[in-house]
């Protein structure tokens, strides 16, 4: 066991290195984004209850538009709240 | 060719739930009055708001999807207007891709991991 570790730290570690962001509606295969089920839309809202920007949820602009008007619906459903506090 | 749309609802959750029942179904009827077709409906009960509306803090959800004219959905919201037991309404016009998302939630295919919707699936098409 003690030689596999050792192995281990001959390769860089990766610092800095991100991971590349893809959308996740076209690789799903998502096509709507359903305005009433919360838990969902709550991975692109921080915990303020404002909307992620796209740079950060990757999302390419289609889906971030489509993304924004379901969040807007639901807090119009008061189903999301407009403002919040730790949120999550 | 009737577009299909979809209404969610929330009524003050002061009402007792027969009186909220007769609310609905007074709406359903109106709705069907002006040609409407009622495709599904869903009754998701007293939900708290994530914010108050006219100082209440919970309210009677209800959703009916329906098939319509525009006349149909104007008639509607101006009806939901003149209501005040009616806190707030959205109706949404559907595009396919929303119909199809419906229909597969119904049919219990919309979920996390996808070998359980592929057994589902196939259980409804053996059916």
């Amino acid at each position: 066991m003690k030689a596999k570790s050792d192995i281990k730290y001959l390769t860089a570690t990766k610092i800095g290195v991100t991971k590349k962001k893809y959308c996740r509606f076209k690789k799903n295969g998502i096509r709507y984004i359903d305005y009433k089920d919360p838990d969902y839309l709550l991975n692109f809202v921080n915990e303020q209850g404002k909307i992620y920007p796209r740079r950060i949820t990757g999302n390419s602009l289609k889906y971030q538009r489509k993304v924004a008007k379901a969040i807007k619906r639901a807090r119009h459903l008061a189903l999301l709240p407009y403002v919040a506090d730790l949120l999550k | 060719m009737l577009q299909q749309y979809e209404t969610v609802f929330i009524l003050t959750p002061v009402l007792s739930e027969d009186d909220a029942k007769s609310i609905i179904n007074a709406y359903v009827d109106l709705l069907k009055s002006h040609g409407a077709e009622i495709v599904h409906q869903e009754h998701w009960g007293l939900r708290n708001l994530r914010y108050p509306i006219r100082k209440k803090t919970t309210g009677i959800y209800h959703l009916i999807e329906f098939k319509g004219t525009g006349k149909a959905v104007e008639n509607l919201e101006v009806a939901f207007r003149r209501d005040e037991n009616v806190l707030r309404y959205l109706t949404v016009r559907l595009d396919k891709y929303a119909i199809k998302y419906n229909e597969d939630k119904r049919a219990g295919l919309v979920g996390r991991n996808k070998k359980v919707n592929q057994k589902k699936a196939e259980e409804v098409a053996t059916e």
